[in-house]
């Protein structure tokens, strides 16, 4: 039986990575390793997963050097030989081995004005929006985001400027600015605009590419960019 | 509604974010000076090789142009567009890979854009009038 | 934990530090360029003076690469401009390999002119 050689992060800030031998399966998803590792030879291993088919997002790691949904990956796909380095999302602090701090991404979402603000009360009728509409195919593209991390974590930008609210926040300032039921835009592109906003996107589209959804935050930070350079050439800004 | 857990305080909502204002008008700065330097730069490779084919001595070029009033017009835009363009590129890299991000940035980003267009005009005016 | 190189093997990467470095690059020549131009205020002569020394091969060289960064930047420019203002479409990644086609062409046509 082939034994693959896994690296996995152990440790917090500081740490180390160790290798662990595991039974290499025909079909076997980087999940799977993890799991076996801490059944079967290290309990004291920590990760994080949930659902293990690809829906919750929880199970994102670096395999490799890239972020990824362990339970989505194959092994086959990504073993180099029978090697594979596994170690917690870039971009934010450790907690512990494979667990990752998610609190600063969700901070922020908020910070990007990511949440819906009615203006509607229930004695209004109800919203009629055409689901062909330009506003809402834009907004549809991006409303499938989960925050897994995984674009957050790509992002070099992330890394080279802390204050950058990262592409699934201002996905999510996106898919609200184009939505016409929301009420809160003038502050919502304020929020998003400036060296910490969409200004900073450098159009690098690794979120784009590592996106697991195939949501695709670039051209959602270029729709913010015109919007935001409309408000400000207005005087609305 | 579920109550977030003990012990985590929601950050407050956004104030604009720092610099909104001035990073925008950066942005639309830097995007307007790219799309005039679009054209400025392909007449340029043009011009660069039609010069190399047609003699490139002292003599060759301040032929075509001394006393050359649309040429002197044509650089000096694209000297304007490039003082522009090239120093707000500069201060994001300085930001981004220096980590210089102090108030003398911005000193030393429009002192940079100053000595461009200062250089570029005399260059311009010196094979105009040389 | 930070990301190396492994997260950045993308050709949208590769083309914004293509990008960037072209950028700084034709920063850097810029004052030399008008400051080589600005001799012509000392006359012809001088000017003559400067351009025999870029005679050398190995200018000429420097040359060949200045024309072909000067030629990428604009093509990635560009690039740009259309993924951040155009309506984003699927065969934006394609814009890549025009982009970089084209600066290609515009250095050869440079390099064989001499």
């Amino acid at each position: 039986m082939d034994m693959l050689k896994v690296s996995v992060w152990r440790g917090a800030a500081l740490g180390g990575y160790r290798t662990y031998e595991v039974p290499r399966q025909e079909s076997q998803s980087v999940l799977d390793v993890v799991t076996y590792i801490q059944r079967n030879i290290d309990p004291t291993l920590s990760y994080r997963f949930a659902c293990r088919v690809g829906m919750c997002g929880a199970c994102a790691m670096t395999v490799n050097g890239v972020a990824r949904w362990t339970c989505r990956t194959h092994v086959a796909k990504v073993a180099k030989g029978n090697a594979i380095q596994i170690a917690p999302l870039a971009n934010l602090p450790v907690v512990k081995d494979l667990v990752a701090d998610m609190s600063e991404f969700f901070d922020k979402w908020a910070r990007a004005r990511g949440q819906f603000v009615p203006c509607a009360t229930r004695k209004d009728a109800f919203a009629q929006v055409a689901s062909d509409s330009p506003g809402r195919v834009a907004a549809n593209a991006g409303i499938e985001c989960i925050g897994c991390g995984v674009c957050y974590a790509s992002c070099d930008v992330v890394s080279w400027n802390a204050d950058y609210l990262g592409p699934a926040a201002l996905n999510r300032a996106w898919t609200l600015v184009n939505d016409v039921r929301d009420g809160a835009r003038r502050e919502r592109l304020a929020a998003v605009a400036g060296d910490a906003g969409c200004h900073a996107c450098h159009t690098h589209l690794s979120c784009s590419e590592r996106c697991p959804k195939d949501i695709e935050p670039t051209a959602a930070i270029a729709g913010l960019k015109r919007a935001v350079a409309l408000a400000a050439w207005k005087g609305e800004l | 509604m579920s109550s977030t857990g003990q012990g985590y305080a929601a950050p407050p909502l956004a104030a604009p974010g720092a610099g909104a204002k001035s990073e925008t008008w950066l942005w639309i700065a830097q995007r307007a000076s790219a799309a005039l330097l679009a054209l400025c730069v392909v007449v340029h490779l043009i011009t660069i090789i039609y010069a190399v084919r047609h003699g490139l001595s002292g003599e060759a070029i301040l032929a075509r142009t001394r006393g050359n009033a649309v040429g002197l017009a044509f650089y000096t835009l694209y000297v304007l567009a490039i003082a522009v363009h090239a120093p707000i590129g500069l201060r994001t890299l300085c930001q981004e890979w220096l980590g210089w991000r102090s108030a003398s940035l911005n000193w030393f980003t429009a002192a940079l854009a100053l000595a461009l267009f200062a250089f570029g005009l005399r260059a311009g005016w010196a094979v105009f009038s040389g | 934990m930070k990301n190396d190189y492994r997260a950045r093997n993308h050709p949208a990467w590769w083309a914004f530090l293509v990008h960037r470095l072209s950028g700084l690059a034709l920063s850097l020549f810029l004052p030399f360029h008008f400051l080589a131009l600005g001799q012509a205020l000392q006359g012809e002569a001088r000017l003559d003076t400067l351009l025999r020394w870029t005679e050398q091969p190995l200018v000429k060289f420097a040359e060949i690469m200045l024309v072909l960064l000067l030629a990428a930047h604009l093509t990635g420019g560009l690039r740009l401009l259309a993924l951040e203002f155009l309506p984003w479409r699927g065969w934006q990644k394609n814009l890549l390999a025009w982009a970089a086609g084209t600066a290609l062409a515009a250095g050869l046509a440079f390099a064989l002119a001499l």
